[in-house]
């Protein structure tokens, strides 16, 4: 059975999936689904959920369709959510592969620098960072992964100084092939996988960053964003308070999506290696 | 004893090219800002003259060049000096120690409770892993885990402030109240409850899974099977062996989680309006105070190296297999 039909099989994993792809199809289809930009007007301010067919989850304060901007918000969500994950983890594996392999001073002052980032908050640091270079998306994701590559970089050495101690790249020493080889073919390839494991929890810390990051008002501002979305609910929370509540679950089932996939990858993954002999 | 001392030497010298790093990575970025505190500090008054300007930029020292300005401030930071709050126009060090006391009583009550809280919920789920109350507890906590703390906050807000009128909205205590001594303390208390349990349930959620999967460990370990098989009772099994030592990596995400702590802190210290250490952080964002954000950066550094310090000397405490091979040497 491959490992997506296994992922399948199991409960938790299956749901992953579910959410993740619905959320994913949404993302796409979110220029298809509602055309234009989601933040202009497009009817009467502060309508409630479920009372007109036009405007389906409602309005909020300014006569903005909450459904489209909900849709919207998926496809901002899920991109910096992943290109700032993809970000973190690639640099922290080439700095903690860097490390692993050079050793000696350079080893001494890049886990130096990682220590550095793993001591000052994250969220302090992408708030610094966003608000010195000004709000933009690109600005965004380089905030975030500015505060999560640290953990990847750690683990990339810890895993590259083990397996460098491993018989076989001893034997593949003695077979005379080249260092560099060894690093790419032999050490880094199995180096990865438990880097690879940390990054669903890398998205999902990403995407609740984003999203805190632009209810303090740091998103950019032309787009929208669960996050902003809260943040403008909050001006109208005591009459109309699924303005807040909407997009915060929406942010809530899609980390839960995302927990539940890395879970259930975990457990396949796990049984993989139990059946091998 | 020993072994704490020796720890704790070599922590603290080994933090301080640590401390260096933050502060060179700091101050650069902060350079990096297109506009300074003098910009910031015209458009907030409606403009000025040049004349003013140049004043101004001279007497924050903002006409040197970065690197004169790096080594002036590592002077002052040598005498704890940490600078001039250029939105506030008063010391930076000063803000922060006022500020400081009531984020560290919200995250102080958050981490207590949660970690009681979490740990006495890890228990009852490790304590039959896979039993219904396990299944129950284990996707409870995963639900909450992926619950961001500040809309958590405003749903709380919404259900226990607007709707029920049970809790204070917002603040740390009611203003010009007169109240002294537990009047006041339950005050607090009343303001406290929301904002705690909005930053506190993730990691009540955090330490419940981590100790339920450490138990899960503990139970496959042969001393375990030993204990049974010695006929001790199933109840003591549970808490002397199973959980005290799923207990010590508890202490462990304790320490790591310190600085995310903080960064939530910020967020929901701004969702209370709590006149905390986060929502300083947010107000020098909005008031481009590079100084005030500098010093908050490298104060919130050196929180979490003494929290790690405390958590590495607790940890020495508990397990005496730390430390001891340096303490000999």
């Amino acid at each position: 059975m491959s490992l997506f039909a296994r992922l399948a099989a199991a409960p938790g994993g299956r749901a992953g999936l579910t959410i993740l792809g619905l959320m994913a199809f949404i993302a796409f289809a979110a220029p298809a689904l509602f055309p234009g930009d989601p933040l202009r007007i497009a009817g009467p301010a502060l309508l409630p959920p479920f009372s007109s067919s036009e405007f389906p989850l409602g309005t909020d304060r300014l006569g903005r369709d909450v459904l489209a901007c909900l849709v919207h918000g998926a496809q901002i969500s899920l991109l910096v959510g992943l290109a700032a994950a993809a970000a973190a983890i690639f640099v922290g594996m080439v700095v903690g592969a860097l490390a692993g392999f050079a050793g000696g001073l350079v080893e001494e002052a890049l886990m130096r620098v990682v220590e550095t980032f793993q001591i000052v908050p994250g969220f302090l640091m992408a708030l610094a960072f966003a608000s010195v270079l000004g709000a933009s998306l690109p600005i965004i994701i380089l905030a975030i992964a500015l505060a999560a590559w640290a953990e990847p970089a750690r683990l990339t050495r810890a895993q590259v100084l083990a397996i460098r101690e491993q018989d076989y790249i001893a034997a593949a020493r003695a077979l005379g092939m080249h260092p560099l080889e060894i690093a790419f073919k032999e050490i880094l390839p199995n180096a990865l996988a438990p880097v690879l494991a940390l990054s669903s929890v890398i998205v999902a810390g990403a995407i609740l960053t984003e999203a805190a990051l632009s209810f303090l008002g740091l998103g950019d501002p032309n787009v929208v964003t669960w996050g902003s979305m809260i943040a403008e609910g909050r001006n109208v929370i005591r009459s109309a308070p699924f303005l807040s509540i909407l997009p915060g679950l929406a942010l809530v089932v899609t980390v839960l999506g995302v927990y539940l996939f890395s879970e259930g990858l975990a457990d396949t993954l796990r049984q993989n290696g139990e059946e091998r002999p | 004893m020993k072994r704490a001392i020796v720890l704790l030497r070599r922590r603290l010298i080994g933090s301080i090219p640590v401390l260096l790093i933050v502060v060179v990575l700091t101050f650069l970025l902060l350079e990096a800002a297109s506009g300074d505190a003098v910009d910031a500090y015209l458009v907030s008054m409606g403009g000025g003259d040049a004349a003013l300007v140049e004043t101004l930029r001279q007497s924050y020292g903002l006409d040197q060049s970065v690197w004169a300005r790096l080594l002036l401030y590592l002077q002052a930071l040598a005498h704890l000096d940490l600078g001039w709050s250029v939105a506030f126009n008063r010391p930076v060090l000063a803000l922060i120690c006022e500020r400081l006391p009531n984020t560290l009583l919200l995250m102080g009550t958050s981490t207590a409770l949660s970690f009681c809280l979490g740990s006495l919920l890890g228990i009852a789920a490790g304590a039959k892993p896979g039993s219904p109350r396990d299944r129950l507890l284990s996707a409870g906590s995963l639900v909450l885990y992926a619950v961001p703390g500040f809309w958590l906050g405003l749903v709380l807000v919404i259900v226990f402030s607007v709707w029920l009128r049970w809790l204070p909205t917002s603040g740390l205590e009611t203003i010009a109240s007169g109240k002294h001594g537990w009047d006041r303390a339950l005050d607090i208390a009343r303001h406290l409850f929301l904002p705690v349990s909005a930053l506190g349930v993730i990691y009540l959620a955090l330490f419940l899974r981590v100790m339920r999967a450490g138990m899960a460990d503990v139970w496959r370990q042969d001393y375990i099977l030993f204990a049974k098989a010695r006929g001790l009772p199933r109840r003591r099994i549970l808490f002397r062996h199973v959980a005290r030592n799923a207990l010590l990596p508890l202490v462990t995400v304790l320490g790591l989680q310190s600085a995310a702590m903080i960064g939530g802190s910020v967020v929901i210290e701004s969702v209370f309006a709590i006149p905390g250490f986060g929502r300083l952080a947010q107000e020098a964002v909005s008031g481009r105070d590079a100084p005030l954000l500098m010093g908050i950066i490298l104060v919130s550094a050196v929180m979490v190296i003494l929290v790690n310090v405390a958590v590495d000397l607790l940890y020495a405490a508990l397990d005496p297999r730390v430390g001891a091979s340096e303490a000999a040497s």
